[in-house]
């Protein structure tokens, strides 16, 4: 079944230097993409799901550095290729969507332009090939009139349309592994759902593997497969969609889910979860998440918690069920 | 007997005009936030304001606080119009509306300390300075859950959700009757935005606030409105009662579509996906007729000529939509 | 409006905002520059010896234009550390009370650069519309003029003087820090704060004054700083061509414009003066380099 993995990012650790001291963004920061599969990695800010996502491309701006662990895609360690290497990767075989794509795109070419540099760059391509090429994805990711949107520029297009190139754009290389950084986060609620149907579409269809990184529980919800919940730096809890969110095992997933209004609550006060998040220059000894915990032990504030198998390809790190570990 | 509304909107129009220079005889271009909008709010009650955007709920709330000027129409507080008011007369209903903005950040002169940031308010309305100002500050801080000793902080120094609660305590400094309440918690993590909400419905209870809720978070809404308008292209579609509308209730294509569209957790609450196709269109050239009926599935002839108005279903319900009124419209 | 993503970042705050308890961060991370503190120094150095010129140097009146024809042409000399120029006047003493003028167009001509400017900037940046358009279309004429024509026009109107000078000057630097000012004033307004303060009632003229000016002083004291040494050197050049500071009183420029006769023979005279416009021109433009690196967050280093 280890072929079965694309990505498996291990013990991850990334510190930034900055003036007012050293910032913990990513603290062990553990999970697995499979092939063919949109998981979710989720969770609030300063979780460090963001860092994470740009260090799977090596992108980790300054003065963030990675002090620990391993990312690999295929086997391979993405941490230990040359910039070189990393060049082919990037866009090649593993792309990235950001939150703003208005950001992401060139505002002095033509979206058409763009992506057929693209294709040409790391398919090598011929002219007519590599438009051909592009039409197509256009197509593929629904976009309306594909050759009028080929000699658009970004701003011409609405914010849905952008989102929609811009996966167009990351895709068009035949990436394999897809990371999305909140892609729907700054989009209407309507043209959202069009992109997450798209997205599922795109898994179905061209067997593309998603790393949705999101703070939106009710996107995780109705687009992953699988979900990792990061808290601080590190995940607290990861496993098949379903059995995160409804058969939740950490404290803090289920605190989460307990904070999102219900219509049954109506008229009650939301369970709120006591305090806030740490902050990565000072992050709590022992588990992250204790003093906010109420179910924590005198052992939480001391010893960081393991992330263990529940079996089913569950896995918490508490140690609540230190005793429940599947062999 | 029935209580007059304590803000009552009527005809409100806000047309925003761009500028083409002081020399140019070509178009300009009118961007129609708000085109007719007729609404009361009630006292002590939280009305809910939903839609994507251009659909001028953010400017529905700052014209409601005059902090811009309406095109015309009618804005009465309390039953007084003050549409027009300008000056120190404006200056003295600002004691009683407020508002709580989405970004703390943002929200916050990062310059000033907190002292100063709640005495502003202070300063400019009433006498008190020196001690009884600061007691004050410290009064209005505990009120929403922060501690006095933080008066010489400033924002940056605070979380999102510490931040708010400051913005919320500023914001009950006069004593206000109405709060207009700008996506508040959508710049804030989930965990926190269930301490603000619970915030401010305690607050609501004990200061019998009236709140306009502006959000594009269909939960949130859900849970923390009395009554939901839903908003498109300057123009309020439907109006209702919040359990009404959530339970199957919405009645207008726009509303049914956006229900459905939010990603639900709760996959037994979750409904069919009605997928409205192209983009929300722009406020400066808005569709003839009825605004939405370009990307309304049951669109039919008349929707492209005339627009509709908003008529009264029952208990409260209000809908802008032919189809309603001429009992054709199915369920979806 | 759909949602933003909830993100403290903790590396990015405000734009032109300036944490006061950062001070000591920020004058620890000055500190660490060499040039910084080196350019500081300097201009130190130049502003005491400016103030103090009559104590410093045995000859204060020659300094002040007292001719001393005897010695005229020296060469550099234990009695005369930069020899003596044209009349016999020491040439250090004039360099020390050139100091003078030079500086203080330097600091007067931004100090009024800023006073009108900044204020202007503001008002138009904060009511736009009309208002805007019309200092806008103000602001553009006056940066049309350039500063060595509008000092002979004035110089031709009013005579040539220090103060003319000055002015002249003064009129041709305030439309940047307007511009400037507007810029940042327009993009402060994006952010909510000032909508808050509108909705509790504060005037606007308080607004202005307690909201806008201290955001944007950042900017502004980068710009003035590295101004002062642009100011200094367009004063030479003003005194060069005669329109400036007249004789007998010392001034860097006229040295200049009157020793380069004799440069290949007796350089010590307006090489001198060149020298000590270019230390202090230098030094107030890595001042402000180093004042907008501390200040940034961003490219401050780390502690």
């Amino acid at each position: 079944m280890m072929d079965d993995i694309l990505l498996s990012v291990e013990d991850l650790h990334i510190e930034f230097q900055t003036y007012a001291g050293t910032v913990h963004a990513v603290n062990g920061m553990t999970f697995d993409v499979r092939r063919g599969e949109i998981f979710g990695l989720v969770g609030e800010s300063g979780c460090g799901k963001s860092v994470t996502g740009l260090a799977i491309l090596r992108m980790v701006p300054e003065p963030g550095v990675i002090t620990q662990g391993t990312i690999r895609f295929h086997g391979e360690n993405l941490l230990e290729k040359s910039d070189e290497q990393m060049r082919t990767i990037r866009g090649g075989k593993i792309a990235m969507i950001f939150q703003d794509p208005s950001a992401s795109l060139n505002p002095l070419f033509t979206v058409g332009n763009q992506v057929v540099r693209v294709i040409r760059q790391h398919l090598h391509l011929g002219k007519k090939e590599a438009l051909e090429r592009a039409l197509a994805m256009f197509e593929a990711v629904g976009l309306p009139e594909p050759k009028r949107i080929f000699h658009a520029y970004p701003h011409e297009l609405s914010g849905g349309l952008q989102q929609r190139a811009m996966i167009a754009f990351a895709l068009s290389t035949g990436a394999e592994l897809l990371v999305a950084d909140e892609p729907t986060t700054a989009l209407d609620v309507t043209i959202q759902s069009q992109i997450l149907e798209l997205l599922i579409d795109l898994r179905d269809s061209q067997g593309v593997s998603i790393l949705l990184i999101t703070h939106n529980l009710g996107v995780v919800a109705e687009t992953c497969d699988r979900v990792g919940v990061a808290y601080a730096g590190s995940i607290v809890e990861a496993g098949a969609t379903d059995d995160v969110l409804f058969d939740m095992k950490h404290p803090y997933t289920h605190g989460l889910l307990a904070a999102i209004p219900h219509p049954s609550r109506r008229g009650q006060p939301l369970q709120a979860i006591e305090g806030s998040v740490p902050n990565g220059l000072a992050l709590p000894p022992g588990c992250p998440f204790h003093p906010r915990c109420p179910k924590a032990l005198p052992i939480c504030q001391t010893q960081p918690p393991a992330l263990i198998s529940l079996g089913a390809g569950h896995f918490v790190a508490c140690h609540l069920y230190a005793g429940q570990k599947e062999s | 007997m029935t209580t007059s509304p304590l803000v009552e909107v009527r005809g409100l129009k806000k047309y925003f005009f761009s500028r083409q220079g002081l020399i140019s005889f070509s178009e300009r271009k009118v961007v129609r936030a708000l085109d007719g909008v007729d609404l009361a709010i009630q006292r002590q009650e939280t009305l809910g304001i939903v839609g994507e955007s251009g659909c001028g709920k953010t400017t529905l709330g700052r014209t409601i606080l005059r902090l811009l000027t309406p095109t015309s129409g009618q804005i009465l507080f309390d039953g007084e119009d003050i549409t027009m008011l300008k000056g120190r007369a404006l200056r003295t209903y600002r004691q009683h509306m407020q508002m709580v903005f989405q970004n703390p950040y943002s929200s916050f002169d990062p310059r000033a300390t907190v002292l100063q940031s709640l005495a502003e308010p202070l300063k400019t309305h009433t006498v008190l300075r020196g001690e009884a100002l600061v007691r004050r500050a410290r009064e209005l801080l505990q009120q929403t859950g922060m501690p006095g000793d933080i008066l010489y902080r400033y924002p940056h120094e605070f979380s999102g959700g510490q931040l708010q609660r400051i913005a919320v305590a500023r914001a009950l400094a006069l004593n206000p009757k109405f709060i207009v309440l700008d996506e508040p918690t959508s710049a804030l993590d989930v965990s926190v935005q269930a301490q603000i909400i619970n915030l401010l419905q305690e607050l609501q209870r004990s200061l019998h606030l009236t709140y306009l809720f502006i959000t594009h978070d269909l939960s949130v809404v859900q849970h923390i409105s009395d009554r939901i308008a839903v908003m498109y292209l300057g123009k309020v579609v439907e109006l209702s009662p919040t359990e009404a509308l959530f339970d199957d209730g919405a009645r207008h294509p726009y509303t049914q579509a956006l229900l459905s569209a939010a990603p639900i957790l709760d996959p037994e609450l979750r409904r069919k996906r009605i997928i409205l196709p192209g983009n929300v269109p722009d406020p400066a050239s808005p569709p003839s007729g009825c605004r939405f009926h370009p990307r309304c599935p049951l669109a039919q002839d008349v929707c492209t000529r005339v627009e509709p108005e908003l008529k009264p279903l029952q208990d409260g319900h209000w809908v802008a939509c032919h189809l309603i009124e001429s009992h054709q419209q199915e369920e979806f | 409006m759909a949602g933003m993503t909830p993100q403290e970042n903790l590396l990015a705050p405000e734009s032109g905002a300036v944490r006061f308890k950062e001070y000591r961060l920020m004058a620890r991370a000055f500190r660490r520059d060499p040039l910084a503190v080196a350019s500081l120094i300097v201009i130190l150095l130049f502003v005491l010896g400016a103030i103090f010129a009559p104590v410093l140097t045995p000859y204060p009146e020659q300094g002040r234009g007292a001719p001393n024809i005897l010695e005229k042409f020296q060469p550099p000399s234990r009695e005369h550390p930069l020899g003596t120029d044209y009349l016999g006047r020491d040439v250090l003493a004039r360099i020390l009370f050139g100091g003078r003028s030079s500086l203080t167009i330097g600091f007067l001509v931004v100090f009024i650069a800023v006073a009108v400017g900044v204020p202007l900037g503001a008002i138009a940046g904060y009511y736009g519309g009309a208002v805007d358009d019309i200092i806008m279309r103000i602001t553009d004429m006056f940066l049309a003029f350039p500063p060595l024509l509008l000092a002979i026009a004035v110089a031709a109107a009013l005579g040539a003087s220090f103060t003319n000078a000055m002015i002249a000057i003064a009129f041709t630097w305030w439309p940047w820090y307007a511009r400037l000012v507007r810029a940042q004033t327009l993009s402060l307004r994006k952010l909510h704060f000032i909508e808050a303060s509108q909705s509790i009632g504060v005037s606007n003229s308080t607004i202005i004054l307690r909201h806008i000016f201290p955001n944007v002083l950042t900017p502004v004291l980068v710009q003035a700083t590295m101004d002062i040494g642009g100011a200094i050197l367009t004063g030479a050049a003003i005194s060069f061509i005669g329109l400036g500071v007249q004789p007998p009183t010392a001034d860097w420029g006229k040295m200049i414009s009157t020793g380069r006769i004799y440069f290949i023979e007796r350089p010590w005279y307006a090489g001198s003066a060149g020298a000590a416009i270019f230390l202090v021109t230098l030094s107030f433009n890595l001042l402000g380099d180093a004042i907008r690196d501390v200040l940034d967050p961003k490219t401050r280093r780390a502690g």
